[in-house]
Parts: C-alpha cells; sequence; structure tokens
C-alpha cells in the first residue's frame, strides 16, 4: 500500500523489498495530482507518461533482478529552474515558456541515474526572485496548510508538493532562503547545501554566486538520501567542490552517528525580531535539545543585520547580468511588436519579464553602475566578507547555530506583493548562510494557533553536510511534527 | 607663417586569436570556415543555466605570449563580465579580465628601418571571448553566426609609444612574427586572427606652445596596409583639422573612426565618445586562476628564442645583412633550419644564401616548409662548404639541391660527383689544359698581349675555350689566375 505516512527511503525500500511497485507508487502520486492539483497549483507541468515508463522499467528490472539507483521508483519533483531535455523549463516566466531545453541539469541526469521517477516540474517566483511564490508568470501555488496563504518562496512549488504529497521528494534551489523559508512555511524539511556542494549546471542562474539546489523532503532522512544521489563535484560548474578538498560522504549512513557534547549557539539579539509565536517554538526546539544534553551558547554575530541589504545588491547585481541574454534574438519571448533590434530587446523584455523581476534587474543594474559601483557593489562585498568571517568566528565557539527559518509563519495570498521591502525581510534569517556559503536546514519544529507550521532553521560549517544532517535527525527523533500533515490529504 | 611642428603619437589595442582546438569556455572546434553556426553548443550559445569552464591551454598560451612580452605574469587571475547588448554576443556579456588582467607593464622590442629597434611598452595583455559575426545580408534583416563565439582572443594594449605609421606597422609585423614563433596563433590577418584600433593623436607645437588634438580610435582594422595608411591619413587629417579648428584634446572629445579601404580615408562613425558603461564585474560562475610558480617556469619552458632576438643574432654572430636576417627569421622553422646548418659547420653566409634561395624556391615549388624538404642541415651545410671550397658553383649547387630533395640519403659531394659537378680548381691540371688553348688560338693571345679594346674580349674568349675543354668543371677563377699570369 502506497500511504501518505511512507518517506521517500521506506518508499524505496519497500519497492526494492517488492511490497510495493514502482508503478503502484507513481499512480498514487497521479491521483493524488488530479485531487489536489487544482487547488494547490504545485506544478508548472507533470509527465504522467512519461514518469509511468521510467516507473515500469524499474520494477521490470527488480524483478529482472538487475541493479537499480537510489532512488529507484521514487516519484521525485523538480523545480522549473533546473533544465531537462523533456517538456519545458520556464523558470516561472512568460520569457521562457515555451522554452525546451537540449541538456539536463547535472542534478536532473543524477536523478535519472539513480533511477527516480521525475512526476514533473514545480511552480516557483519567476527566476526565483520571491518569498512566496506570488510572482510566478505562470501560476499561483497556495499553501496546503491553508490555502489562503502563499506556500512561500521561492521553491514554493516543490515545498507545496512534498506537503500534499504530490510527490516523494523535490529539489529546490536556494538563493537566500528560497529552500529553506518554503519548507517551514510548509512543514516539511528543506537543506540547502555548502555554495559548491551540488553542481549548478543546467539551474537557471538567479544570483549565480548564492544560488545553490538541494532536498525537499518529509524527513531529515530523505534529505541525506537526496543528497547521496546529488551531491559532488561536477567538471561542467567550475564552482563545484573538488572532492579531494571537501569529500563528499554517505549522509545516510552518518545520520546516526551520535554527537557527543554538542555545542548549539543561539545569536539572542539576531532573533528577537520573530513573532512571539516563532519565539516559543524556538525555545521549545532548543529544550529538546537541551534534554539531549547539548550546551548552549549565546553568539553576537555583528554584522547579520546588514545580510539583507548586502544580498539584495548582489544578487540582483548579478541577476541583472545573468538575465541578460534574453533579449527575444535567440530564444525565448519575441515581441511582435519590435521593428529593429534594439526594440526586439526592450519589447521583449518589457512584454514578458514581470514586475519583480524587472525591479530587481534594475536594482542590480543601478548597483553596477561607474559612479555607484564603489559605494554599492564593493561595498555589498566587504559586508560579505564581513559575515563570513562572523560565521567563521561562531563556528570556533559551536557545532552549529540556530535561529528560525522565518519570522512569522506563512502570510496570506496577497499581503506582501505590494510591499517589497516587508518581502524583502521575510528572509532575514535565510540570507546569511547564503552570503557565507554555510548548509542550513529547515526543520519542522511546531505550530501557531492556526495550525500553520514553524520552522527550525540550523545552519552548520562548510561542507559538514553529515554533521547538519545528524543534528536535526537528533531532534526529529524526539519529535513528532515532521509526521503532521496537512487536512487537505484526508 | 607662423612656427610648426608636429609629431603623431599612437598606442595600439590588438586582438589576436589563439590557436587552441576547443573555444575559451567550451569544448567546440575553434575553426575558420565552418558552415554557419556550425560549432556551437548551449554554452557558448549563452542558453539558460549553462556554465563556462576555463580552456587551460588558451590561458597558458596567454601567459606565453605575456611571457614574450617582458610582462609581468600575475600570480593570480580573475575573470570579469563585460556588459553590452549587441546580436552577436548571445549572452548579452562577455567574460574578459578588467582589473587583475593575467599580464602587464612589458614591452615589445621592434625593428626600425635603420636596422635599430625600438622598444614600446605594453600595458596589459588580457584573454577574453570572442563575438560571434552578424551578416548584414540583403533584405532588411541580419543575420548572426556564432561560430566565431567563445573562441579566445588575447587583447593586447600598448602604450602610445608609436610615433609613425611605418612604425606602428613595424610593431604589428613584430608581434605577428612573433605570435607564430610562439605557435599560440596563426595571426592570419585574412582570417581575422589580428585586429588592430590604433588609438591616434598630435602633438602640435605653434609659437612656442604644446597643443594635442583630440584623439582619434580608428576600429577594425585587419591589415598592415591598412594600419599604416589610416595611421598617416590621420596624422595630415589632424593635423588639418587643427589647423582649421584649434580643437584640442579634452575629456570626452575623443571620436572613433572607421577606415574605408577603397577611398583610403577614415569615417567618422561616433562623434564623440558615448560613456561607455560596461558594468564590469567578477564573473561569478568561474573561479579564479592561481599561477603557481611550478606552472609557469613548466610554460616559460616553452619559451623559443624570439624571431627578433634571432634576427640581431645573425646579424651579429653570422655577420649576415639585416635583411637577410629578417628573411631568415620570417618564420620560425626557417630560422631554425638556418641555425642548425651553421651549428652542423656550415658557412654562414653560404648556408643564409641556400635558405633564402635554393631553400625556400624548393619549399614554396612543394608547398612544405624548408625543414619539411627530406634535406638535412648536414647535407647542407657540406653544400655550403663545398661551394666556399670552389669544389662546386653556384649553379652546381641549385642542381645539386635540386638532386637532393628526391635523393634524401645521398651527401652533396655523391650527387657533385656522380652528376659530374664537381669544380676543378687543380692548378696544374688546369695549367695543362690553358696551355693547349693558349697553343690552339694564336690570334686571340695577340690580341690580348697586344692590350687594345680587343683584348678584354680575347680573354673571354679563351677563358670559354677552357671551360669547352673541361665540360664547364673548370673553376673560373683559377682559370683567369692562370690566363694573366701567362699573358700578363
Ligand atoms: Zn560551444
Amino acid at each position: 500500500m502506497v500511504t501518505e505516512e511512507l518517506s521517500a527511503r521506506q518508499l524505496r525500500d519497500r519497492i526494492a523489498a517488492g511490497q510495493i511497485t514502482s508503478v503502484e507508487a507513481a499512480e498514487a502520486v497521479f491521483k493524488r495530482i488530479e485531487e489536489l492539483e487544482p487547488v494547490i497549483g504545485a506544478y508548472i507541468s507533470t509527465y504522467h507518461d512519461r514518469a509511468l515508463e521510467t516507473a515500469a522499467d524499474v520494477d521490470r528490472r527488480l524483478i529482472a533482478g538487475e541493479p537499480v539507483g537510489r532512488l529507484a521508483g521514487v516519484p521525485v519533483a523538480v523545480k522549473d529552474n533546473m533544465c531537462t531535455t523533456f517538456g519545458a523549463t520556464t523558470c516561472a516566466s512568460k520569457i521562457l515558456e515555451n522554452f525546451h531545453a537540449p541538456y539536463n541539469a547535472t542534478v536532473v541526469e543524477k536523478l535519472l541515474a539513480a533511477d527516480a521517477v521525475i512526476v514533473g516540474k514545480t511552480n516557483m517566483d519567476e527566476f526565483a526572485m520571491g518569498s512566496s511564490t506570488e510572482n510566478s508568470g505562470l501560476k499561483q501555488t497556495v499553501n496546503p496548510w491553508d490555502t489562503t496563504r502563499v506556500p512561500g518562496g521561492s521553491s514554493g512549488g516543490s515545498a507545496a508538493a512534498v506537503a500534499a504529497r504530490l510527490c516523494f521528494a523535490a529539489l529546490g534551489s536556494d538563493t537566500g532562503g528560497s529552500i529553506r523559508q518554503p519548507a517551514g512555511f510548509c512543514g516539511v524539511v528543506g537543506l540547502k547545501p555548502t555554495y559548491g556542494r551540488v553542481s549548478r549546471f543546467g539551474l537557471v542562474a538567479y544570483g549565480s554566486s548564492l544560488d545553490q539546489i538541494g532536498p525537499v523532503t518529509r524527513t531529515v532522512a530523505d534529505s541525506a538520501l537526496m543528497m547521496n544521489v546529488i551531491a559532488g563535484h561536477d567538471p561542467a560548474d567550475s564552482t563545484s567542490v573538488d572532492e579531494a578538498a571537501a569529500p563528499v560522504c554517505d549522509y545516510l549512513e552518518k545520520l546516526n552517528e551520535p554527537l557527543k557534547k554538542l555545542k548549539i549557539a543561539i545569536v539572542p539579539e539576531f532573533g528577537a525580531g520573530a513573532d512571539e509565536q516563532v519565539q516559543k517554538a524556538m525555545t521549545e526546539a532548543i529544550d529538546v535539545y537541551k534534554k539531549l544534553g547539548a550546551q548552549i551558547v549565546e553568539i553576537d554575530m555583528p554584522h547579520l543585520d546588514y545580510a539583507i541589504a548586502a544580498y539584495y545588491i548582489i544578487a540582483t547585481a548579478e541577476a541583472s547580468s545573468n538575465l541578460a541574454r534574453y533579449d527575444g534574438v535567440h530564444y525565448g519571448h519575441r515581441s511582435e511588436k519590435a521593428t529593429d533590434y534594439v526594440e526586439v530587446y526592450s519589447k521583449s523584455r518589457a512584454e514578458a519579464f514581470g514586475k519583480e523581476v524587472k525591479r530587481r534587474i534594475m536594482l542590480g543594474t543601478y548597483a553596477l553602475s561607474s559612479g555607484y559601483y564603489d559605494a554599492y557593489y564593493l561595498k555589498a562585498l566587504k559586508v560579505r566578507n564581513l559575515i563570513r568571517g562572523d560565521f567563521t568566528s561562531a563556528f570556533e565557539k559551536c557545532d552549529c547555530i540556530m535561529m528560525p527559518v522565518s519570522p512569522t509563519v506563512a502570510f496570506k495570498i496577497g499581503e506582501k506583493i505590494d510591499d517589497p521591502l516587508q518581502m524583502y525581510l521575510s528572509d532575514i534569517y535565510t540570507i546569511a548562510a547564503n552570503l557565507a556559503g554555510v548548509p542550513g536546514i529547515s526543520v519542522p519544529c511546531g505550530f501557531d494557533q492556526n495550525n500553520l507550521p514553524i520552522g527550525l532553521q540550523i545552519l552548520a560549517p562548510a561542507f559538514a553536510e553529515d554533521k547538519l544532517l545528524a543534528i536535526a535527525r537528533m531532534f526529529e527523533k524526539e519529535t513528532d511534527w515532521h509526521t503532521k500533515m496537512p487536512a487537505i490529504i484526508t | 607663417m607662423s612656427e610648426l611642428q608636429h609629431k603623431v603619437i599612437v598606442g595600439l589595442e590588438i586582438h589576436v586569436q589563439l590557436c587552441t582546438k576547443s573555444k575559451m569556455f567550451c569544448g567546440c572546434a575553434a575553426e575558420f570556415g565552418a558552415e554557419p553556426n556550425s560549432r556551437v553548443c548551449p554554452v557558448c550559445l549563452g542558453m539558460p543555466g549553462v556554465l563556462p569552464v576555463m580552456n587551460k591551454q588558451a590561458f597558458e598560451y596567454a601567459v606565453l605570449v605575456g611571457l614574450a612580452l617582458n610582462c609581468r605574469i600575475a600570480a593570480f587571475t580573475k575573470w570579469d563580465r563585460k556588459s553590452y547588448y549587441y546580436p552577436d554576443l548571445p549572452k548579452n556579456y562577455q567574460i574578459s579580465q578588467y582589473d587583475l588582467p593575467l599580464s602587464t607593464n612589458g614591452y615589445i622590442e621592434i625593428p626600425l628601418e635603420s636596422g635599430r629597434t625600438k622598444k614600446v611598452r605594453i600595458t596589459r595583455a588580457h584573454l577574453e571571448e570572442d563575438a560571434g559575426k552578424n551578416l548584414h545580408t540583403a533584405g532588411d534583416f541580419s543575420q548572426v553566426d556564432l561560430n566565431r563565439t567563445g573562441t579566445p582572443l588575447l587583447e593586447i594594449v600598448t602604450e602610445p609609444d608609436m610615433s609613425s605609421g611605418a612604425e606602428v606597422r613595424a610593431l604589428a609585423a613584430e608581434l605577428q612574427r612573433m605570435v607564430r614563433f610562439l605557435g599560440v596563433s596563426e595571426a592570419d590577418m585574412q582570417k581575422g586572427h589580428m585586429r588592430f584600433e590604433p588609438n591616434i593623436n598630435l602633438v602640435i607645437t605653434k609659437d612656442g606652445r604644446q597643443y594635442k588634438t583630440p584623439i582619434v580610435e580608428i576600429k577594425n582594422l585587419n591589415s598592415f596596409r591598412a594600419l599604416e595608411r589610416s595611421v598617416d591619413y590621420e596624422e595630415q587629417r589632424q593635423l588639418d583639422e587643427f589647423l582649421e579648428t584649434g580643437e584640442v584634446m579634452e575629456m570626452g572629445n575623443k571620436t572613433t573612426r572607421g577606415w574605408d579601404d577603397e577611398r583610403e580615408v577614415t569615417v567618422l562613425q561616433r562623434e564623440k565618445e558615448e560613456a561607455h558603461d560596461y558594468r564590469y564585474f567578477p564573473e561569478p560562475d568561474l573561479v579564479p586562476v592561481e599561477l603557481t610558480d611550478a606552472w609557469l617556469e613548466e610554460i616559460r619552458g616553452r619559451l623559443c628564442e624570439l624571431p627578433i632576438k634571432k634576427q640581431i643574432r645573425f646579424v651579429e654572430q653570422y655577420k649576415l645583412s639585416d635583411y637577410d636576417a629578417g628573411v631568415l627569421t620570417a618564420d620560425r622553422s626557417t630560422a631554425e633550419f638556418f641555425d642548425e646548418v651553421v651549428k652542423a659547420g656550415g658557412d654562414p653566409k653560404r648556408a643564409c644564401n641556400w635558405v633564402t634561395q635554393d631553400g625556400l624556391r624548393l619549399a614554396k615549388e612543394r608547398g612544405c616548409r624548408v625543414d619539411e624538404l627530406g634535406i638535412s642541415p648536414q647535407q647542407v651545410a657540406e653544400l655550403t662548404n663545398m661551394i666556399v671550397m670552389g669544389d662546386v658553383s653556384a649553379t652546381a649547387a641549385t642542381a645539386i639541391s635540386d638532386i637532393m630533395v628526391t635523393s634524401p640519403d645521398l651527401s652533396a659531394r655523391r650527387i657533385a660527383e656522380e652528376h659530374n659537378l664537381i669544380q676543378k680548381s687543380d692548378a696544374d691540371e688546369l695549367e695543362a689544359i690553358v696551355d693547349q688553348v693558349i697553343a690552339a688560338n694564336p690570334n686571340a693571345v695577340e690580341d690580348v698581349t697586344s692590350g687594345g679594346k680587343k683584348s678584354k674580349k680575347a680573354r673571354g674568349f679563351l677563358l670559354g675555350q677552357v671551360m669547352q675543354k673541361t665540360r664547364g668543371q673548370a673553376n673560373p677563377k683559377v682559370v683567369s689566375e692562370i690566363l694573366a699570369k701567362k699573358l700578363g
């Protein structure tokens, strides 16, 4: 039986043991998609036939006793900013609505090599710019816990799909919190690996020095399993880290290694801005660790207050350049009103980019312009270095840092869409990890009075994903938040 | 008329296409003349989500040129994005190097007509990717060929140290010879492997005061001739313009002109330099390159003796003329072959003659290089020494060379002997023949000894008789000496 309680790992094991077929699992997922997707809107595209073919092939190979991959038969979803040779890769933008990539992102190749069954591609804020998925140029995704609320963003589709059991695991991308924040809003686990741990090849770039692909899953173990599949050096991505310098390990195997004398740091001043109920859930989560014998240290990270400002300069500067290629000349939307090549650029972009994308392109262009470069971009780089320094000295005193994922729970659809600054502030706790390049995870740690999920964020030193996952697993073992499901499922 | 003097000042920006197998940041073949848009991939097409990977060979080639230009090579270089919108630039930014170029502060030594050389300072040399080509075909649209997109380019910038069109041309030619010697570029003008952009203005002294004319940049020159002519043209044009308008250099009045090859004039392209804002920033998709000492030394090991050094050495060491030394060092294989001949004991002057005449002629006939003729430097050395010793004549040497090409295993002497091309220089043997000729031609002898008008002609006749008797193998110099001794 394929039930909603199963995790990806459990499903995989049952398929391998012959208790469930891969086709049964895929069919169950597509049945739920049929029921719930009209409400949730998690997917930009689904691949029913293709998925069932893959599933049938996995079943055939299992019966034949042929070797299968680590995700054999597990239905997974991929954020629509990762290129696939099947279907479109839209980035939820009208400018790429009909773009079909002739190549797979490295992570997609890895999923396929692991015999995962790719169910579909998930909705997101256009070009991953946003914190609510409301900036999608193609559709609206809602939070499965309360359909009047946002799922978070920009990987809102992936988080909603996992929470609503429309897949068993998903890939998201995180530039300033885009995996962790929606995972927190949707009550699932979201991991942003260290910058350079997972190949970015085929991930449509937003802020190249910040973007990182990671898993959105039901359990910590599932994140470890997904990391086992996607982590590692890729010769096609020069910024992916050499495994000789930072070896990839079996994250599942190291998951239950006991962590003795765990030292957890909190940043009291920085966390103080969160909603009362978020703070309460945080305190309770810390108490769980205390009971397990962890020592709590209070630290100061003086430059975190400048993280948002630095982030919105660096990310938008890179974005203004990364998005320059969508000009209607070689592919993507081309204005029919253009009368010369300059108009091909200006009209195509004016017609097909959404408001937030335009805002960020303008911000970034401004920050890089001569006369402003030193005051904005260069200064932001200096802040980034100071924040890196904050993390380096923090990790000399602790094994990990804990703070909320987000200052609030999922907010109402439309609540912040006209107030970009308020929207930007919802990333206040997640952005620093991207600037410093360190890994961070979001795990469910409670609910507010409206039964909306709250996320606990744990940050660890670069390339310490094994430790980060093990620390998260300690909490998961002691609590049952991750087993709760939104009412819409049942 | 007031007192007026002027001097032209030229700095040069040169783009050299490196002859790597693949492009700068992807695996596509970097080749010329293929079907449009057939040498492209998602990376050089700038498709969504793709990432560049640096071509190590291109980097090493660029370092090699930097070393040859006596530059300081940076131990740490990074890449930057230079943003501008143009249809031949698919990403709408070019990956280049902005504030940390891989080489800076060098110089190039260029040969001047006088045989002396001049040092021109090199500001910087950096790597970047080339753009594609817009094909302005018939109709009211353009087509884009992206085969060239992403091919590695080395941009070299000189200080404004040149003061004539001839000097600018000399630098361009020297650079061409250098990169070919280093094997890092074919430097074929016709294929656009080298493109020049001179910045030109004048310093005018009038009534004891100095004036600088506005700087003009001439875009995209791809022949030495156009380069030299355009500089010369600008020199006169700017002088005329100054006399007419009196306009002098100031912030923002640099203009851009193009070269009209047919009318041989420069044409205004852009009035006032627009405030270009390329919004450079560090390329986040590439990691900086750290050039270790060991790696640098490894690259340095691939340097060869540079052409200008070879040319100077040939003049000094072998007493060749500057012209001959220039012909020999026009390409590396010819120069090195010549060096080998001399090392094998060949007479330098004769070796030079052989290489530049018989050698290059045969190579041209066969469409190969001199060192590919199948004639060894040892064979040539022997041949040159036979010429020096008077064993063969220059004419015979050419005949021997022609045979050597088809019989590479035979020594020059063996060929000469087998084909009766050895010159008779033995005085005793020749004296006997001269005596016979004298005895047989009393009239001619009479004409020689009596002096007068007929003497020279008669002497030539007697020499001809000796040559005939020896079937051309007598050394004419020796015969003349014997005749002179006998007949006065
Ligand atoms: Zn390519």
